[in-house]
C-alpha cells in the first residue's frame, strides 16, 4: 500500500503544471476563479488552445488523437488543470459523443465528426431532457419518423445546456412506439442546429444566466446515415455512457481549490472585529467541508488504483457523484454565509462589497442544479441500490 | 497509488477473519461477555500463540513486522465479531506506548510479556475533570532520590481491572494544561497505594476507575515529555478503534440489507420500497467512504509531520465517528421492533458504535483539533 504518485508520474504533474502556468490567460483565470460565466468565444479560444496542445481529447485513445495517457495521468492532468485556475471548458462532444461514436458509430461517421471535436470546431449539445421525460428518460416523445432518405423529427427537448452555442446536437429520439419504451429510442445527430424547423428558445436559471434552452423540432429533415448503431438502439448506447469510466466525475480538483480560496478569503476578510477565520463556527464549517473533501479524494483515489488495475468501475461512479455535487453544494454555500450581507448584491450590478463575495450567490444557485444534472442524486441512488445492494 | 493489499497483509487479514467468523459466533461471544472479567483469557492465549498480539510492533522488538495498516486489519475483523478481548487497551496502547517510548530493558520485560500473552496492561489517562484534553493532568509524581511515586485518580480505563500494570500519565512539573511537564509512568496495579474500582461499560466491555495514592512508579520515556508520546499513542488508538468500528458498521450493513430482502410487510418484502433502498445506499456510502477515511489515517499516522498526522487522524475521527452513529441508529430503526432486543446482535453494535462515537475524543473535540491544524 502506498500514496504517492511514480516518479514518472510526478514527472508527468510538472509537465503538465508547466504547460498552464505557461498559456492560461490571467484574465480568463481570473473570471473562472470569480465564479464569472465564460462567453462563447473565450470558451472556443481556449479549447482551441488546449487542443494545439494535446490536451483537449485527452480521454480519446491515440488512434482518434488522444494522448494515449493511464487513468492516473488523466487524473493528475485534471487536479493540475483545476490548481491552476482554469475552466472545464465545454465537453458534451468529448466526454459523451466520443465514446459513442467510437464504440458505436460507422466508419464515416467516426471520420466526420470526430477531428472537428478534437479540433474545437465543432460544439455538441445533448438533446435528452423533455418536459415529461426527466428522470424518467425512457418516457422520451420526441419522434424520428423514416421518410424516403431522411428522419423527420418533431418534438421538443428540454434543459439544453448551452444549446444556443453549439451547433450541432446529439439527441435520443422515439423511431417505436409499439413496443417497450426503452426498445424504441434510437440515438441520432443533428448536424445543423440552425437547420429549417429548428426554434431554441432561452431559459434563465436561477442564478440569472443564460445557460438552459428549450428546443423545438417541427419536421425537421435528418438524413437517415445519421442514425448511431441500429434503430432501438438508443438506451443501450445511452446507458454505455452511464459505466464509462469517469475518474473525474466527483470534481475533487475544482473543489480543492475551491477550498483554499474560501480559507484565503477567511483570512483576508474581517468581521466584527475579527477575521472571518476567528470566528469558531465559520473555523468549524471550514474543517467540516475539508473532512468531507479529504473523505472524497481519497475514495476518488480508490477508484483510480482499481480503474489502473483493470477492475472496471461501475455504479461506484454514482456514489462519487452523489458525494461530490453535495462537496460542490456544501463549499458554495459556505462562502455565501460568509459573504453576509455581500450575499445580497445581485452580480449584474458590478462589485458591490469585496470582490471575492461578488459571485458567491450566483455560484450557490447555479450549484442547485448539481444534483440534478447527469442523472438526479435520487436516480443515482436507484441505480446503487439496484445494481451494488441487490434490493429491487 | 496502489491500495491492495501484499500476501502477508492478506494472509493476517483472512486468518484473523476466519477465526472470528468460525469460532467467536454471537453466541460464543455473549457466553463470555458473561465471565468475570468480560472476556476469555483462553482466547487471549490463542492470539499470543497465532502471533496476533505481535502485529503492530517491528521484528526487532519482537513483533510481526507490521505497523498501523496490519492493526487495522486485526481490529476490523475483530470488529466483525464484536471481539471481547483486550486489544487496543494492552497491545495499540499500551504496546505502542512502551515502541515509542520504552527503555530497552523495559521493551525487553513488558512489551515481550504482552506480546506473549503473558501480561495485560492499560493505558490510564483520562481524569475526573480533563475530559478529552490529554494535557489535563491533575495526577502528581514526585521524585525521591532515584523513584518515582504517583497520586490521583483517573476514570475510565479501558481494560484497567485486568491489567497486570499500567501506563499513567502524571504531572512532574508545569500549571494543570501545560503540554510540557507531563510525564508517563509504569505502575504495577497490585502495588501499594494503587485501588481499584472496576465496572461494565454500556458495550459489555470493562473499565475501571483507579486511584493512586503515592504509588511506586518507574518512568516511561523522559521527564516531563510524556505529552507527545500519549498523543502520538492515542492517535494510533484512534485509528485502532476506528478500523473495529468500520468492522462493526460492515457487519450492521450486511445484516441489515440481507433483512432487508427478507421481512415481508404488505405483501412484498421490505427492501422493495424506495424509501428503504435510498436509506441503505446512505448506509453503504457511509461504510465505503469511512473506509476511504481509514486507509488514509491508518497509511498518515506514522507520518513525522504531526500536522499531516493529526489532520489524518482527526479528520478520520470526525468522519467515521458521524457514520458509525448513522449506521447504527439506521440498523435499529430499519429492523424495527426485533432491532431493540437484547437478543439480536444488531443493537449490540449499536452500543458498540456508540461508544466508538466518543471514545479517545467527540466530533466537537476532534474538528476543533483538525481546525488547529490551519
Amino acid at each position: 500500500m502506498n500514496i504517492d504518485y511514480s516518479p514518472e508520474e510526478l514527472e508527468f504533474q510538472q509537465e503538465v503544471r508547466a504547460w498552464f502556468k505557461e498559456n492560461l490567460p490571467e484574465d480568463l483565470k481570473q473570471k473562472n476563479m470569480r465564479g464569472e460565466m465564460l462567453t462563447r468565444e473565450e470558451i472556443i479560444s481556449w479549447q482551441k488552445l488546449l487542443g494545439s496542445a494535446g490536451y483537449l481529447v485527452v480521454s480519446w485513445p491515440p488512434e482518434h488523437g488522444g494522448p494515449d495517457w493511464n487513468a492516473t495521468q488523466r487524473y493528475i492532468f485534471d487536479a493540475e488543470r483545476a490548481a491552476a485556475g482554469a475552466p472545464v471548458g465545454f465537453s458534451m462532444g468529448i466526454i459523451m459523443l466520443g465514446p459513442v461514436l467510437m464504440a458505436f458509430g460507422s466508419p464515416e461517421q467516426k471520420e466526420k465528426y470526430l477531428p472537428k471535436i478534437e479540433s474545437a470546431e465543432d460544439w455538441w449539445c445533448q438533446g435528452y431532457s423533455e418536459p415529461g421525460a426527466g428522470s424518467d428518460l425512457a418516457s422520451l416523445k420526441t419522434q424520428a419518423v423514416l421518410d424516403g432518405d431522411d428522419y423527420v423529427i418533431n418534438g421538443t427537448k428540454i434543459w439544453t445546456t448551452y444549446g444556443h452555442y453549439a451547433n450541432r446536437c446529439f439527441c435520443l429520439v422515439r423511431t417505436d412506439n409499439e413496443c417497450k419504451p426503452q426498445a424504441g429510442i434510437s440515438f441520432i445527430l443533428i448536424d445543423d442546429m440552425s437547420a429549417p424547423g429548428i426554434e431554441i428558445q432561452p431559459i434563465v436559471s436561477i442564478d440569472g444566466e443564460h445557460h438552459l434552452n428549450q428546443v423545438f423540432f417541427d419536421n425537421v429533415r435528418v438524413p437517415k446515415e445519421n442514425l448511431v448503431g441500429q434503430e432501438g438502439q438508443g438506451w443501450t448506447i445511452a446507458k454505455y455512457l452511464l459505466t464509462h469510466e469517469r475518474t473525474t466525475i466527483a470534481g475533487v480538483a475544482d473543489s480543492k481549490l475551491n477550498l483554499a480560496n474560501i480559507k484565503r478569503i477567511a483570512a483576508e476578510n474581517e468581521v466584527d472585529g475579527k477575521a472571518l477565520i476567528d470566528d469558531e463556527q465559520t473555523r468549524l464549517d471550514i474543517a467540516q467541508a475539508e473532512i468531507n473533501l479529504m473523505q472524497l479524494e481519497f475514495t476518488n483515489f480508490r477508484t483510480l488504483a482499481d480503474t489502473a488495475a483493470g477492475r472496471a468501475p461501475g455504479p461506484e461512479s454514482s456514489l462519487l457523484k452523489i458525494k461530490g455535487t453535495d462537496t460542490q453544494q456544501e463549499l458554495s454555500e459556505l462562502k455565501v454565509k460568509m459573504a453576509g450581507y455581500y450575499a445580497f448584491p445581485w452580480h449584474t450590478e458590478g462589485f458591490v462589497g469585496p470582490e471575492d463575495f461578488a459571485y458567491a450567490t450566483q455560484t450557490y444557485n447555479f450549484l442547485r442544479a448539481s444534483t440534478i444534472y447527469g442523472g438526479s442524486t435520487e436516480v443515482q441512488k436507484n441505480v446503487v441500490a439496484k445494481m451494488l445492494l441487490g434490493l429491487r | 497509488m496502489d491500495f491492495s493489499y501484499s500476501d502477508e497483509q492478506k494472509l493476517i487479514k483472512e486468518q484473523v477473519e476466519k477465526f472470528v467468523q468460525n469460532d467467536y459466533s454471537f453466541e460464543t461471544r455473549n457466553k463470555i461477555l458473561e465471565m468475570d472479567e468480560g472476556f476469555d483469557r483462553s482466547v487471549w492465549q490463542q492470539f499470543a500463540e497465532l502471533g496476533w498480539l505481535g502485529v503492530p510492533f517491528s521484528e526487532e522488538d519482537g513483533g510481526f513486522g507490521g505497523g498501523a495498516i496490519e492493526t487495522s486489519l486485526v481490529m476490523e475483523a475483530f470488529g466483525n465479531g464484536m471481539v471481547l478481548e483486550p486489544y487496543l487497551s494492552t497491545i495499540v496502547l499500551s504496546g505502542n506506548a512502551l515502541a515509542f517510548a520504552g527503555s530497552s530493558e523495559q521493551k525487553a520485560e513488558l512489551l515481550a510479556g504482552i506480546i506473549g500473552g503473558e501480561l495485560l496492561m492499560s493505558v490510564a489517562y483520562a481524569e475526573a475533570k480533563s475530559g478529552y484534553n490529554l494535557a489535563n493532568v491533575g495526577t502528581s509524581a514526585t521524585k525521591a532520590g532515584d523513584a518515582y511515586t504517583v497520586s490521583g485518580e483517573k476514570v475510565v480505563v479501558l481494560g484497567g481491572a485486568s491489567a497486570d500494570k499500567l501506563i499513567v500519565s502524571a504531572r512532574t512539573s508545569g500549571g494543570n494544561s501545560d503540554e510540557d511537564g507531563i510525564s508517563l509512568f509504569v505502575v504495577d496495579a497490585k502495588a501499594a497505594g494503587v485501588e481499584v474500582r472496576g465496572y461494565k461499560t454500556m458495550d459489555g466491555g470493562r473499565a475501571a476507575n483507579i486511584s493512586f495514592n503515592d504509588a511506586p512508579a518507574e518512568l516511561l520515556g523522559e521527564e516531563g515529555k510524556g505529552f507527545a508520546v500519549l498523543d502520538r499513542v492515542i492517535d494510533y488508538g484512534i485509528v485502532a478503534a476506528s478500523a473495529q468500528a468500520l468492522g462493526e458498521m460492515n457487519s450492521s450493513f450486511q445484516k441489515t440489507l440481507a433483512y432487508m430482502k427478507t421481512r415481508e410487510q404488505f405483501g412484498k418484502a421490505i427492501g422493495s420500497f424506495q424509501v428503504i433502498q435510498h436509506r441503505m445506499v446512505d448506509m453503504f456510502t457511509h461504510v465505503e467512504s469511512s473506509r476511504s477515511m481509514l486507509i488514509m489515517s491508518s497509511m498518515k499516522v506514522a507520518s513525522s509531520d504531526a500536522v499531516e498526522r493529526k489532520k489524518a487522524v482527526s479528520g478520520a475521527k470526525v468522519y467515521i465517528g458521524d457514520a458509525a452513529r448513522a449506521v447504527a441508529q439506521d440498523a435499529v430503526q430499519l429492523h424495527g421492533g426485533i432491532g431493540m432486543t437484547e437478543e439480536l446482535d444488531i443493537g449490540h453494535y449499536f452500543r458498540r458504535l456508540t461508544l466508538f462515537c466518543g471514545i479517545f475524543g467527540s466530533k466537537g473535540y476532534h474538528l476543533r483539533r483538525f481546525a488547529d491544524q490551519g
